[in-house]
């Protein structure tokens, strides 16, 4: 079947009132955007509340693959949509029968299947109703295909024909992922490791309309330039879905020591993640970011326990810590790190920060007081330290 | 300053080199089969090719195929000699501490219902001849064995394998793979009773992608891909001329002044291993013996150590070496040629290989020592445990 038209569902946008064209405007700048990576010659239109591509020459699953990229589309639906001629009309009931046999005979060329037919009558010059049209159509499809048979209440398939503005005629809806479309809440920053969770909780994030800053600490010679790169794929993953990411690159290796050296080594990793935290705070702040977002789920590592949240989440003044998979298991993780194509790349065997300098016994019930106690041990150095790594701040920026 | 060390890994081409190869791309581009002049051009390319690898080994040039490099000679070796011979027997000898080229194309052949036996070696990486001549069968028809390893540079006994071999059983194929060997010992196919041997090319500072496998005249050996029936049936392919002249160049490069090119690799090895010992302490020289080894490779074990953590430093001072073992925390991959050898599992992560070139100056080895030296220390006090 050749299509040569999808229409797009989506779904929160609808009952967002006055702005409403926000969203829109903000969804078709997003097809726009993927739509630019694909082969083909593409028109988008927004009329009454739904978006029109009309595509030529174009890789169909292509561009469905990146469809199902755009936040906010809940449904792809691959359409034959048919203008009104020059006198401005739509074909007539013989005409539009024409037309959705066509159709089916193309989409489905083995028509052992039960159907329903649900009929669209905007257009109230047209001479039967939406219960009349869609009755008249079921009657010429039984007719003309013999092994077709209705089936009103579970149809194996829906054929949808809508007369408005145009003719569209479609059967299949494609998932979209749904949510919101980017560019349409605010900016927060990732704090993106080489593992599995943080690009996921950066996805489901941007997933509601957040455009996503990324901050990475780098620790060489500890960690591979490798490591890095692998960083840079992954906000590459996340940017497919999002548009250009910021990855700020901050080399940590030096505070890394300092605090290796001047505290106990079980709070290590605390400590460390309250410096990152920190980091990522002010940097976030300087870009016009309104949160951080982590990975951290309850209780997956020493360094994620309620207690260690605590103690790492009371450095962050000035704004929210997003943490969307704080009460998700692993394995639903993993489940949407495949999903989004990030799994093969998060499994990559380099060090990052965190597993280098780990303790055999990390604290896994560290008290903020204890800790705060001990940063003390610090003081002599680390603001110079921390103002060095913010000044050697390396940002790559990443679109696919 | 930049110091390559990883010469064992691909080496830096000689300009010559590069400039023949390109050369032949602009110039000289026919197809070595077109019967027009370009076409004459690049047949006479690849003879003169032939012809210098072949006095480069003392064999007949028509006994040289020309291939995609040292993993495709070792494949068309193993799985062509196996095939043509399995009337013979299903019997596979090779060692333990063969390159993966070898190792996973054993390993395939084993799924076909060939027996392989794994020779093993002793804490020098060196092959006993005794153990190879117990594992002879009446049903064995392949030995491979590697001239040089390619981790700790031990060299292995091919002549006297050959020897062994060829007089229990005339038949049975001898494949050795050299890719670390040719250009750093002279090899004598003949007198040595090879069959079948694989080189690369970008090991001796020619062009990636290329290399070749001498085949013995009258080895039972088929084809592994089929197609135009170039280079008598037994490579399919348009000859990649430009890569294989530049191949031969370097080869003929690599074999002038043999003695003197390899005299100051041992001069130089030396000097890294005294200095090392004698700078560093509680390190290790793995292999055999300096003078004992391959002349471009030192594996070094630096206890208390990620051989990753000083790949990392040493890489961003313009360093490069390689690990000997390429393990972290998710990757537990750990290197065969250093277990064989019975390297104390603390060091298994602990080790990395410098492997030098004829282009290697000892301002490098000194730049490499200093930078080496001076981090140690730092980086032992953080070394996880």
């Amino acid at each position: 079947m050749q299509y040569h038209a999808f229409i797009i569902k989506y779904a929160e946008i609808g009952v967002k009132g006055k702005n409403r064209y926000v969203f829109e405007d903000a969804l078709v700048k997003q097809i726009k955007r993927v739509l630019s990576k694909c082969d083909g010659s593409f028109e988008i239109s927004k009329v009454a509340g739904r978006v029109y591509i009309e595509a030529e020459n174009f890789d169909f699953n292509e561009t469905v693959d990146q469809l199902k990229t755009v936040f906010g589309v809940t449904g792809i639906c691959p359409a034959v949509t048919i203008k009104r001629d020059g006198e401005n009309r739509l074909p007539d009931v013989d005409g539009v029968t024409k037309a959705v046999l066509d159709f089916i005979d193309g989409v489905y060329p083995d028509k052992h299947m039960t159907f329903k037919v649900k009929c669209r009558r905007v257009d109230k010059r047209y001479p039967m109703d939406s219960m009349e049209m869609a009755a008249e159509l079921g009657a010429r499809i039984l007719d003309t295909y013999k092994d077709m048979k209705v089936d009103v209440h579970n149809p194996d398939v829906l054929i949808n024909v809508e007369i408005r503005e145009k003719l569209n005629i479609f059967s299949e809806v494609i998932p979209g992922p749904g949510g919101m479309p980017i560019g349409t809440a605010g900016k927060a920053m990732l704090l993106l490791s080489g593992g599995i969770d943080s690009p996921v909780a950066g996805y489901m994030v941007a997933k509601r309309g957040v455009d996503i800053e990324a901050i990475y600490f780098n620790a060489p010679p500890y960690t591979s330039e490798k490591a890095k790169q692998k960083v840079v794929d992954l906000a590459g993953v996340i940017s497919r879905f999002t548009g250009k990411v910021r990855l700020h690159v901050i080399n940590f290796t030096d505070i890394q020591m300092y605090i290796y050296e001047k505290c106990p080594h079980d709070e290590l990793t605390i400590i460390m993640r309250r410096y990152m935290m920190r980091i990522a705070d002010k940097i976030a702040g300087d870009t016009g970011c309104m949160g951080l977002i982590t990975g951290e789920s309850i209780g997956q590592v020493a360094s994620q326990t309620m207690q260690s949240l605590m103690c790492t989440g009371e450095v962050v003044t000035d704004m929210p810590v997003y943490r969307p998979l704080i009460a998700f298991d692993k394995q639903d993780i993993v489940d949407i790190s495949v999903k989004i194509d990030a799994y093969e790349t998060s499994i990559l065997p380099y060090e990052d920060c965190c597993t280098i300098f780990v303790a055999k016994h990390p604290v896994t019930k560290p008290r903020a007081d204890i800790i705060r106690k001990h940063e003390e041990n610090l003081f002599e150095n680390i603001d110079e330290l921390v103002q060095t790594a913010l000044d050697t701040d390396e940002i790559i920026e990443i679109c696919k | 300053m930049e110091a390559y060390l990883d010469n064992s890994a691909t080496t830096r081409a000689f300009d010559e080199v590069a400039q023949l190869v390109a050369k032949i791309m602009t110039t000289e581009y026919g197809n070595a089969s077109s019967v027009h002049h370009m076409g004459v051009l690049s047949a006479n390319r690849l003879a003169e090719a032939r012809d210098i690898i072949s006095t480069t080994l003392k064999v007949d040039p028509q006994e040289i195929i020309f291939t995609s490099g040292g993993t495709e000679s070792d494949n068309m070796a193993i799985l062509g000699a196996a095939k043509a011979n399995a009337w013979r027997g299903k019997h596979i000898i090779t060692t333990a501490i063969e390159h993966p080229a070898i190792l996973e194309t054993t390993i395939h052949l084993e799924d076909e219902g060939f027996e392989v036996t794994y020779l093993p070696v002793g804490s020098d990486g060196v092959v006993d001849i005794e153990t190879l001549r117990g594992a002879i069968r009446p049903d064995t028809i392949l030995v491979s064995m590697m001239f040089i390893n390619n981790e700790i540079g031990a060299i292995e006994p091919i002549e006297e394998a050959g020897n062994i071999i060829k007089s229990i059983n005339k038949d049975i194929v001898f494949h050795v793979d050299a890719v670390q060997a040719y250009g750093k010992v002279l090899i004598r196919p003949r007198t040595m009773n090879i069959d079948l041997l694989s080189v690369s090319s970008h090991k001796i500072h020619g062009p990636k992608g290329v290399g070749f496998l001498y085949i013995k005249k009258g080895t039972k050996i088929t084809p592994i891909c089929y197609g135009g029936g170039q280079q008598k049936g037994m490579r399919s392919g348009t000859e990649n001329v430009p890569g294989i002249a530049g191949m031969a160049l370097a080869a003929k490069k690599c074999y002038e002044n043999f003695d003197a090119h390899i005299k100051n690799m041992y001069e130089l090895k030396k000097y890294l291993i005294l200095s090392l010992e004698d700078r560093l302490s509680d390190i290790k020289i793995n292999g055999p013996e300096c003078e004992k080894g391959a002349p471009h490779i030192v594996s070094l074990s630096i206890k208390g150590l990620a051989a990753e953590t000083v790949l990392n430093m040493l890489s961003s001072k313009g360093i490069y070496v390689s690990a000997g073992s390429a393990c972290t925390s998710n990757n537990p991959h750990i290197s065969d040629t250093l277990q064989a050898i019975g390297l104390d599992k603390s060091l298994l992560e602990s080790t990395i290989r410098i492997s030098l070139s004829m282009m290697t100056t000892k301002e490098e080895i000194d730049y490499f020592l200093d930078t080496l030296c001076s981090q140690v220390e730092t980086m032992r006090k953080f070394y996880r445990h």
